[in-house]
């Protein structure tokens, strides 16, 4: 094989997933950039994407450590399904899951009718339903990166401050987590960054209405489809931003810093 | 386990459906030297249409594949250069974006369609018509702006006053109608044709006739076509008698 | 507070089982070669490595003993360990590591800091409070670990390896240092060690733990006097036979024949110091002398004295004067005699 084909095909690669991007940027109007982004409808759907995926990253955050803990330090019979049962939104289509979440939650779902028949509340329609379906879409990221962080971590440190007579719970939080907080913050930003582009799920479980469930996403692709393309555009800028800098920040811990 | 991958192919069909997404259909030839033509047709013809449809392309001698969506994507796909043959709006105002373009010839009517009250099976909210879907406790669910059913029913609410608060907007008639097929949603406006598609599954409460707005279903040559004749004979036969009894059998009303 | 355990355990091909016994008058030091068991006997009595059977038992309260479903956690024992890495907390300064134990058994933080600062002044590191362990030396961060451990006040102190970590010029001080800390401390204390040095300069007895079994235990000048087994007769740097006792005659190995100082009967064992035995070319003549005929197998000259294996009726190890490996002609081969006198030689019952 010529040394040129591998370089040649990299430069393919980057092309491919470049050029999309490209061709975003090259279609903004940026004179109008400032106007697009304050008026009303952008303005509620970005400030209701940053409530409803930093809600999803405290889901995520509250279920997927407890869940990350047990994977990576207890055995118990069935823990390769578990684990496998808990990435699986990630591979599933974002629509699935909602679908999914619809059957579950829903107001005639196995757990969203005995909820809604008990207090009468009802996730789908609801901002809780938008943040549902983020967390629901984003949590194994924060599960995959804190398990391998749990599993990965030097636990001697954990030993000796036994030895200096600290419990469980204070081992936990004096000991593991600042050992493993680098990689909790970056599996917390992805998942973040997972939650605020979240779309598929959303829009299937929770539905779409400016101010209670229509985030940025959702806008952007009923603003494409009704022909505001400027106000998507826009939009579109923004979460690139977004997710571009939670990447290169995140770049020395995942690609390595040469 | 049967069950449980029929609940799990239903899932799937009704993601696809949900979303909004085009899903292209082919349909059998009459003639195996039939030319191939893409017709691009809105959603609202999918499902109790699919006979119609079908008998159009038998009617016209072409095979014919269907990219069935939502008017206004359609459109846009359209304006992006999609390869479209022959273009069926769901409205006039879409199919005017396409005239002012300059992108199709002289759009042709072919069906109308009414508005109805989609609601659970029996009714059991106990709605008679478009004002009862202002009260408080029925979850209304309706089309984003842009989509065709959604705008004629704001329309209608608007000249009737009523303060309909929608629990959510939907991308298309299909993902509003299935949010109350689910249960989740009380009420929904959507064409006479999507409750008779929708069978068992949902009640129609109709809605006046002096409420209904002018629903047409204009059908277009796109200039683009590379198969002009089968084209033109594509929307000749849409307004032929074989194909207007069968859009009347699926509930479409006959162009004026 | 005393210490007394009774480890029966299986971990991965070691199968531990020892009887100890640690009072507070004398520094145990648990010597043996590599994989005896010895670190996981000290993380047994710590609770960081379960038993299958047998009982811990630390001031007079059992702390584990499975049989009776008693397992109290390693933070609720009183256990101070320092591990043979310092183990520090990489996030926390010098200071809060060492506070690091005393706000866990609930200490104000301004009780914690007094005692830590305290502590540190004590292991000669009050000025490296506001570092972090990585900008520590070897030796610093192995000395901040000895204080925090110290600063918990537990009941039985357990050090593994302390020495092994730090490097060679460091090591002398804080040799020293343990030595001090150790002499102070007021429980029982235990030291895990493979290097007799250490074992001399810090502990007052000796547990000798070879293939997961005690082989011998006892004051630290009787061990080194009287080996018990192999290994530890190497370590102290002696010669040891095992044979059958008839009054001043010892039948050793294959039929060898020692004369000894001293009359016992029975199983024994026979040590003798290399630097008793002298080799000959020709065969010695002279009463009260045990003498073998063999060959030399091994020369290791070391300055002016060499150490040689000798391979005979008994094999042993001989340390002679450089100028005996030139006169003899060691290195050349052929037969050798070696003597030793009756009154060099140790016996004493098996």
């Amino acid at each position: 094989m010529p040394a040129a084909v591998p370089a040649v095909l990299a430069a393919a690669g980057v092309v491919f997933v470049g050029l999309p991007l490209v061709g975003l940027l090259e279609r903004v109007s940026w004179s109008s950039l400032g106007s697009e982004l304050s008026a009303h409808d952008a303005y509620v759907a970005l400030r209701l994407s940053l409530e409803t995926s930093l809600g999803a990253l405290a889901v995520a955050v509250a279920f997927g450590l407890p869940l990350a803990w047990v994977l990576a330090r207890r055995t118990f019979p069935g823990r390769a399904l578990v684990r496998a049962l808990v990435v699986l939104p990630m591979v599933l289509p974002p629509v699935v899951g909602g679908i999914a979440l619809l059957y579950a939650f829903g107001r005639r779902g196995l757990a969203g009718q005995l909820l809604y028949d008990l207090t009468g509340w009802r996730l789908v329609f609801n901002t809780s339903g938008a943040v549902l379906a983020e967390a629901f879409v984003s949590m194994p990221f924060l599960v995959v990166t804190a398990e391998a962080a749990f599993r990965s971590m030097d636990r001697r440190a954990e030993e000796a401050a036994a030895t200096l007579g600290a419990g469980p719970a204070y081992r936990f939080w004096r000991v593991t987590l600042p050992a493993v907080a680098p990689a909790l913050g970056a599996g917390a930003a992805l998942t973040w960054a997972r939650a605020l582009g979240e779309f598929g799920a959303t829009i299937t479980f929770a539905g779409n209405l400016p101010g209670v469930t229509q985030t940025s996403p959702l806008l952007i692709y009923l603003d494409i489809e009704s022909g505001h393309e400027t106000t998507a555009l826009a939009l579109s800028l923004v979460l690139l931003l977004v997710s571009l800098g939670v990447l290169v920040g995140l770049r020395q811990r995942w690609l390595g810093n040469p | 386990m049967r069950t449980g991958r029929l609940a799990l192919v239903s899932a799937v069909g009704l993601a696809l459906s949900s979303c909004g997404s085009a899903r292209p259909s082919a349909t059998p030839t009459t003639a195996a030297s039939a030319t191939a033509i893409d017709v691009f047709a809105a959603a609202s013809l999918t499902g109790a249409s699919t006979a119609a449809t079908t008998a159009l392309a038998a009617s016209a001698g072409v095979r014919a594949t269907y990219n069935f969506g939502g008017s206004n994507t359609l459109v846009t796909q359209i304006l992006q250069g999609a390869p479209a043959d022959v273009f069926a709006s769901a409205d006039r105002a879409n199919m005017g974006r396409l005239v002012a373009a300059g992108l199709v010839e002289t759009p042709v009517t072919f069906a109308r369609n009414r508005l109805e009250i989609a609601v659970a099976p029996g009714n059991p909210k106990h709605i008679a018509g478009p004002a009862d879907l202002a009260r408080r406790g029925v979850n209304v669910v309706m089309e984003a702006p842009g989509v065709p059913a959604g705008d004629y029913a704001r329309a209608l609410f608007g000249s009737e006053h009523l303060g309909v608060r929608p629990v959510s907007l939907e991308t298309d008639v299909k993902s509003a109608l299935a949010k109350v097929t689910s249960g989740e949603a009380d009420a929904t406006v959507v064409y006479a044709t999507d409750v008779a598609a929708a069978g068992a599954a949902t009640s129609g409460v109709p809605i006046a006739p002096a409420l209904q707005p002018d629903i047409t279903y204009p059908i277009a040559v796109v200039k683009a076509t590379r198969h002009r004749a089968a084209a033109e004979a594509f929307v000749r036969s849409a307004v032929s008698g074989a194909v207007q009894r069968d859009l009347e059998a699926a509930g479409f009303l006959p162009p004026r | 507070m005393s210490l007394s355990a009774d480890v029966d355990l299986r971990i991965g091909g070691l199968r531990l089982r020892a009887e100890l016994d640690v009072g507070d008058d004398a520094a145990v030091a648990v010597v043996g070669p590599n994989g005896a068991g010895k670190t996981t006997l000290l993380r047994a009595l710590a609770g960081l490595t379960p038993l299958d059977a047998g009982r811990v038992v630390i001031g007079g309260a059992v702390v584990d003993d499975p049989r009776a479903g008693v397992r109290v956690p390693t933070e609720e024992r009183r256990v101070g360990v320092v591990f043979q890495e310092p183990r520090l907390f990489d996030h926390l300064t010098s200071l809060q590591n060492v506070a690091f134990g005393l706000r866990a058994r609930g200490a104000s933080r301004t009780e914690a800091r007094a005692g830590a600062a305290g502590w540190l002044e004590r292991v000669g590191l009050a000025h490296v409070a506001g570092l972090r362990p990585r900008q520590l030396s070897g030796g610093q961060a192995q000395r901040v670990a000895l204080a925090r451990t110290l600063a918990t006040e537990p009941a039985v102190l357990l050090l593994d390896e302390p020495l092994a970590s730090v490097d060679a010029t460091a090591r002398a001080d804080l040799r020293h240092l343990l030595r001090q800390e150790l002499r102070r401390y007021p429980g029982s204390r235990l030291i895990v060690t493979h290097d007799p040095v250490e074992a001399a300069a810090l502990a007052d007895r000796l547990v000798v733990l070879e293939d997961g079994r005690v082989t011998q235990q006892g004051p630290l000048s009787e061990v080194t006097a009287r080996p018990r087994s192999a290994w530890v007769a190497e370590m102290v740097g002696l010669n040891l036979l095992e044979g059958t006792a008839s009054g001043r005659s010892v039948v050793a190995g294959a039929g060898a024949v020692v004369s000894t100082a001293t009359s016992l009967t029975g199983p024994v064992f026979v040590a003798f110091r290399p630097n008793a035995v002298t080799l000959h070319r020709r065969a010695p003549e002279g009463s009260a002398r045990n003498v073998w005929e063999g060959r030399v197998s091994e020369l290791h000259p070391a300055g002016d004295r060499a150490r040689v294996r000798f391979e005979g009726p008994v094999a042993l190890v001989a340390e002679v004067t450089a100028g005996a490996v030139a006169d003899l002609a060691l290195a050349d081969g052929g037969r050798v005699w070696a003597s030793v006198k009756a009154t060099d030689v140790e016996v004493y019952p098996a």
